[in-house]
């Protein structure tokens, strides 16, 4: 399968969505992405057996911070996909990309007046 | 039967008749005829008059100084004292206070948490708790002394009384507990508000297991429900309180401006009822803001006139 | 352990605000146990923190560290050489902690990162409940192992109270009527006579209001 997703992601590899921590979704940000998505497997499939439940717990958790101190909740988000459907990947690539240009360029971004006007976003998968 | 203090509900339950007290609870102002106003509905009918101490932990007209008024007003009042606000400086002191006025009996209580009150932000007390409220009081009028040891010249002469829930769970507990009150120098009980007579009666049977009815008084206590909303509220919101269904029922087959009546018609059913219950030596009627039905409830229970008691 | 839990990060926003160089110093004790003032803990906060003075273009530089022990002074030392280089520190150690790191550097802000909740627990990962109120003569002996001061909302030494429904407090049906759990010990353990006999007035001098309390043990003293 050849399929196109954005090309602005920046795929970021872990053994699983439950490796992801608080502090790798904040440190993104603060690296200037526009925005965070962790996409783990579908709920009940995690082969750690929760993994996926944890990492959504972590993200909710970096929501309630971003809506404390005034940034937009939706630029980190999880997403349930299986590892085998290439093309839902694709699809929630290209939502979570449309909702933070949407967005606009993360205000850190624009705080630390980076060179680059290329909307980044980073994905841990 | 000996007396051991001047209070008079000492003197009537020690020549063998059933005493009969109520409460009045003070306003939430500075409005002490309240107070009297409502002493003054009842003082014919009733041997003592309870004051309730911040009930619910809503603050009100203290205790005390209600108190003071129906002593002045030539009547017996019954200060209730709750351990949540006062430390055991505060509470000795109040204690001297009220026997300074002739009060002679006291009921002796943990209260409410403040979580239930108008003043949840409170931080509590609860240096003593109610049994060991009953040992200072104890400690004070027969030996003397103060809990920090000091002996007084002028002893507080108090009548001392407790409260004991008999339908809380785990019910073994309870007759456990009042044998802890007895034991620590509890002379009389007023009981929580009874509606479940077979609960009431199956507890009744322990504490003669035990003794305990010759050891201390147990008034039956009794609020008569002014409508079938109140029985559910009691039901279903208050805790400690063990409405039956039965007592619901029978409120609501009757019509709305009848329910007044018929909660007055079980009240009294009640009270005629456990004056046959061996161990039941008063009745203690809480007429929630309806002080007002208390005589007809003590006259149609056949507990009016009261006695007479020579004053010396 | 000491239990402790995060401070609304608004509520830190406020107090350093008007700083440019801001140390978070985290416990490697009892607050990184309760998941509240470690070094993760403090990776997140002041993660947090440069995301939102950033956002806001105001030039904050928020520093991350954490010690052993903040209630230890050979730990505290650690921070000699660099605390010059701060304006204040935002301690997330548990109260003890705070203070005494504020004791050492007195000329520098110390501001409290958690609200330190309790003795207690870690009943599962995520939930931790209090035991203990640290009242200085312990009674466990006499109350099956149950402490009727931490256990009971009214810390009655001779309960349950007349509220109690079901095994339960009557101040909050989620809370279990310490009273209750005693009386069921002591049953088990065979210890009612404990239970029936009436517990005297508790001797508070050992408890709280007397000013700070003090150990002194002369055998471990150097």
């Amino acid at each position: 399968m050849r399929l196109r997703y954005p090309s602005n992601l920046k795929i970021i590899r872990v053994p699983c969505s439950g490796r992801v921590a608080i502090i790798h979704l904040l440190k993104a940000l603060e690296e200037g992405a526009d925005g965070v998505m962790v996409a783990g497997c579908l709920e009940g499939d995690c082969h750690y057996q929760a993994g996926n439940l944890r990492a959504r717990k972590r993200v909710n958790y970096v929501r309630e911070i971003l809506e404390k101190i005034g940034m937009e909740v939706d630029r980190v988000a999880m997403y349930n996909v299986s590892a085998g459907d290439g093309p839902k990947f694709a699809d929630i690539a290209r939502e979570m990309t449309e909702k933070v240009k949407e967005l606009g360029p993360s205000p850190i971004k624009d705080a630390k007046k980076l060179a680059s006007k290329k909307s980044k976003v980073e994905v841990a998968a | 039967m000996n007396t051991i203090t001047p209070s008079k509900l000492e003197k009537i339950l020690a020549e063998g008749h059933f005493a009969v007290t109520s409460e009045c609870g003070p306003p939430r102002g500075a409005n002490g005829e309240v107070v009297e106003e409502k002493a003054n509905l009842i003082k014919d009918h009733v041997d003592a008059i309870n004051v309730t101490d911040n009930q619910t932990s809503v603050v009100r007209l203290c205790s005390l100084a209600s108190c003071i008024r129906i002593k002045q007003m030539g009547l017996e009042p019954v200060l209730q004292m709750v351990t949540r606000d006062r430390n055991r400086i505060g509470i000795q002191s109040d204690i001297l206070g009220a026997a300074s006025f002739g009060i002679n009996n006291i009921l002796c209580l943990t209260g409410d948490h403040q979580h239930f009150g108008d003043h949840p932000q409170a931080v509590n007390v609860f240096d003593l708790d109610s049994t060991q409220l009953i040992q200072t009081v104890k400690l004070m009028r027969d030996e003397g002394k103060l809990l920090g040891g000091f002996e007084m010249k002028e002893r507080p002469k108090m009548f001392i009384g407790a409260a004991a829930n008999p339908f809380a769970d785990p019910f073994e507990i309870r007759v456990a507990r009042l044998s802890k009150k007895v034991a620590a120098g509890c002379q009389f009980i007023q009981t929580q508000c009874i509606y479940n007579m077979e609960k009431f009666k199956l507890w009744m049977q322990q504490v003669r297991d035990q003794g305990l009815h010759e050891k201390v008084a147990i008034f039956a206590g009794l609020t008569p429900m002014k409508n079938v909303g109140m029985a559910k509220y009691m039901k279903n919101r208050v805790p400690g309180i063990d409405v039956p269904d039965y007592i619901v029922e029978r409120l609501a087959a009757v019509p709305k401006e009848k329910q007044a009546d018929e909660g007055i018609k079980i009240c009294v059913e009640q009270i005629q009822e456990l004056k046959e219950e061996e161990g039941i030596r008063g009745f203690h009627i809480m007429a929630i803001e309806w002080e007002e039905k208390v005589p007809e409830i003590v006259e149609m229970a056949g507990l009016y006139p009261r006695p007479k008691i020579n004053e010396n | 352990m000491i239990m402790a839990k995060p401070k609304p990060i608004e509520e830190i926003i406020n107090e350093i605000k008007d700083f440019n160089k801001v140390l978070i110093a985290g416990c490697d004790g009892c607050v990184t146990v309760c998941e509240a003032g470690g070094s993760k803990e403090v990776q997140v906060l002041a993660s947090a923190l440069r995301l939102f003075f950033t956002k806001e273009s105001k030039r904050i530089e928020i520093d991350e560290t954490s010690l052993t022990r903040q209630c230890d002074k050979d730990y505290l030392r650690e921070l000699l050489d660099k605390i010059d280089n701060y304006d204040a520190v935002v301690s997330l150690a548990c109260g003890a902690g705070v203070q005494f790191m504020a004791e050492m550097y007195r000329n520098k802000p110390i501001f409290p990162g958690v609200d330190t909740c309790f003795i207690g627990v870690t009943e599962e990962r995520g939930v931790w409940t209090e035991r203990c109120q640290a009242c200085g003569q312990c009674i466990l002996a006499r109350t099956g192992g149950i402490c009727p001061i931490a256990r009971c909302s009214k810390r009655m030494l001779n309960g349950p109270c007349g509220g109690s429904e079901k095994g339960k407090c009557e101040v909050s049906p989620e809370t279990d009527c310490g009273w209750h759990l005693i009386y069921e010990r002591l049953k088990e353990l065979g210890q009612l006579d404990y239970f029936s006999k009436p517990a005297d007035p508790k001797d508070w001098v050992s408890s709280r209001d007397g000013g700070p309390r003090k150990i002194v043990r002369e055998d471990v003293r150097l």
